[in-house]
């Protein structure tokens, strides 16, 4: 990527990463033809970017592949939910109950599954930061890491470590009131 | 309505927190190497578990790993 070759190198390149990235996004993107020559050359700028970055650990161009799968993911993540707010998605919840996914459910355990979801509510309240609150119901409610990031003015790492230590806290909190997540999600099985 | 589907899995998530975990930068920092150990047929889970437990917690990151194995058949890198 450096010296007098470095044009013919881009270009071998590009097509490597077209190639690749076609087959990887092939029945990932929900139906939306994705842009993979714009993503293909995004991350180039990002690959030449970081080419001190490179540690040898692998081949350069699995190396670039994966920033450019990555590239591509985020920006169609973001894209998919354009339009879409904190507040639309945490609203949606609502206090109800969870969206049953059998619906021959019998009456006693749709109670207890409400009783154990009130619960883990109740939990949230008093165990987590207000932001982590918002994050992990934005998760809830099935927006991805990158979205919730964006509109939270944080990043995806940044993101991860704090939902990472909203799940330390909920664990500890059930365990203390001998309630697993096992025991919940056996009441959901 | 939350979903039951992903409430599911955000409980299966607490389920299985560990004291130790890292993050999506350094599990992407890792992930090359991750995949050429697992390409060259070796024990790449075993040999960097902190990796294989991120990628098994992390939907985005999983994603993004299944991805990356598809585009290296694609180019013969696998």
């Amino acid at each position: 990527m450096r010296g007098p070759h470095k044009e013919a190198a881009l270009a071998d390149l590009r097509v490597l990463l077209v190639r690749g990235l076609r087959a990887a996004l092939r029945g990932r993107t929900g139906g939306v033809e994705p842009s993979v020559e714009d993503f293909v050359q995004e991350a180039l700028l990002k690959i030449l970017d970081n080419l001190d970055s490179f540690r040898g650990e692998s081949r350069f161009t699995v190396w670039a592949q994966k920033i450019c799968v990555r590239t591509a993911f985020a920006e169609m993540r973001r894209s998919r939910w354009r339009d879409v707010s904190l507040e639309d998605v945490i609203n949606r919840q609502g206090e109800g109950a969870v969206a049953r996914s059998d619906p021959l459910t019998d009456p006693e355990r749709a109670t207890t599954k409400s009783i154990m979801l009130a619960d883990f509510r109740r939990f949230m309240d008093e165990d987590l930061t207000e932001k982590q609150r918002v994050a992990l119901r934005a998760a809830l409610g099935g927006m991805p890491l990158e979205a919730i990031a964006d509109r939270m003015g944080t990043n995806r790492n940044a993101l991860y470590k704090l939902l990472y230590d909203a799940r330390k806290r909920l664990k500890r909190r059930m365990e203390a009131e001998r309630l697993s997540a096992e025991d919940v999600l056996g009441a959901f099985a | 309505m939350i979903d039951e589907g992903i409430f599911k899995a955000v409980l299966q998530e607490i389920a299985e927190t560990r004291d130790r975990e890292i993050g999506c930068d350094e599990c992407f920092e890792e992930l090359d190497r991750f995949v050429t150990i697992q390409l060259s047929g070796l024990d790449a889970a075993r040999a960097m578990p902190l990796v294989q437990e991120h990628l098994h917690l992390c939907g985005e990151c999983r994603e993004e790993f299944e991805a990356l194995l598809a585009a290296l058949r694609a180019t013969g890198e696998a």
